[in-house]
């Protein structure tokens, strides 16, 4: 029984997510290049109602509505850049689900590299202390021949 | 300075810690989407009225006409929370220093002429947004959204959901600034 189960959940995983979209047949525009664009626009655009969903799979009225508008621009000659600035003319940057480079939002983006570089420079404070190359106390060999002589000269008068 | 590394770790996590805690306990709202439009001059639109209703429609130049401050107060037959607000409103068009505009939301006509009539109709103007499109304009993300604007036409405000009870009572207070 538990078997059967886990082998129909399987299956439910390999279904193509296109399948399950929420574009409706009455929205898909004739042309395939405006239709394939105005697919991406809209799963890089943020449902103002169910928040974490792109307009793309979400079933709102208002998602809707989008995805319909979207299709127009795109008809009337505007450019990919041009949709999004329409979009976020009206809802803000909160609509796009990557956000842009700004002031406010240049710490998020540049945290990664900050973190990354903080790493290296630890790694390498770390590695330098353990490394035997440590020139302050191995760089200087003389002394270590000297210890050498002198003992060998114990050894030979034994 | 090596006997306070182990100090590290605390410090961290109290610096996480603090975060947490003030994300907890602040009282924002994190799925409340700040509206675009203010201190932005109020979108172009142009709203026929409702069939069958003596209130006119309105357009954007009606509005900047007026030198009035005004509220755009977006409503439909269909949402529950307007009607929790329609008293409100009630209220708030007894003020004459104030204009009150509703725009109908996606409505059936002989609905929101019903509703009108039922619960009396507050609004100087009242246009048909029957499409949405005026709504997509205007930023809205649901129904009912108020927002107010100044003198100048200037969107100063948006209040998104029903005003009532304390989110009244702000949203008078930042009315009663905006008279001043």
């Amino acid at each position: 029984m538990n078997f059967i189960k886990l082998l129909l959940v399987t299956f439910l995983y390999l279904v193509p997510v296109d399948t399950i979209l929420a574009v409706e047949p009455d929205e898909v525009l004739t042309d395939l290049k405006l239709e394939s664009r105005a697919r991406d626009i809209s799963a890089n655009v943020r449902c103002v109602v169910c928040q974490n969903e792109p307009i793309d799979t979400s079933n709102s009225g208002v998602a809707r509505d989008l995805r319909i508008l979207i299709r127009e621009r795109l008809l009337a000659g505007d450019s990919n850049k041009e949709v999004y600035k329409y979009l976020v003319d009206r809802y803000g940057n909160f609509i796009l689900f990557k956000p842009p480079l700004t002031l406010s939002t240049a710490l998020l983006w540049f945290m990664p590299l900050l973190v990354f570089s903080l790493g290296v420079v630890i790694l390498v404070g770390v590695l330098k202390k353990a490394s035997p190359s440590n020139k302050s106390r191995f760089s200087d060999t003389s002394n270590d021949t000297k210890v050498l002589d002198s003992l060998e000269n114990k050894k030979g008068k034994k | 300075m090596r006997r306070f590394v182990f100090l590290v770790p605390l410090a961290l996590s109290l610096i996480i810690g603090t975060f947490s805690v003030w994300g907890l306990l602040n009282d924002r709202n994190p799925s409340e989407i700040p509206s675009a439009l203010i201190n932005r001059s109020i979108p172009k639109f142009d709203l026929s009225p409702l069939p069958g209703l003596r209130t006119p429609g309105f357009s954007r130049d009606d509005l900047l006409n007026l030198k009035k401050v005004s509220v755009i107060n977006f409503f439909a037959s269909w949402c529950l929370p307007c009607r929790a607000e329609h008293q409100s409103l009630i209220k708030l068009s007894q003020n004459n220093e104030i204009v009150l505009a509703g725009i109908n939301y996606k409505d059936i006509n002989k609905d929101a002429l019903d509703w009108l009539t039922d619960l009396g109709n507050p609004y100087t103007y009242v246009g048909n947004d029957f499409s949405g499109r005026t709504g997509i304009d205007w930023g809205i993300t649901g129904v009912p959204e108020t927002f107010i604007v100044n003198r100048d036409g200037k969107v100063v405000h948006r209040f998104s959901g029903p005003l009532v009870g304390v989110k009244f009572k702000e949203f008078k207070e930042l009315l009663t600034q905006e008279l001043r």
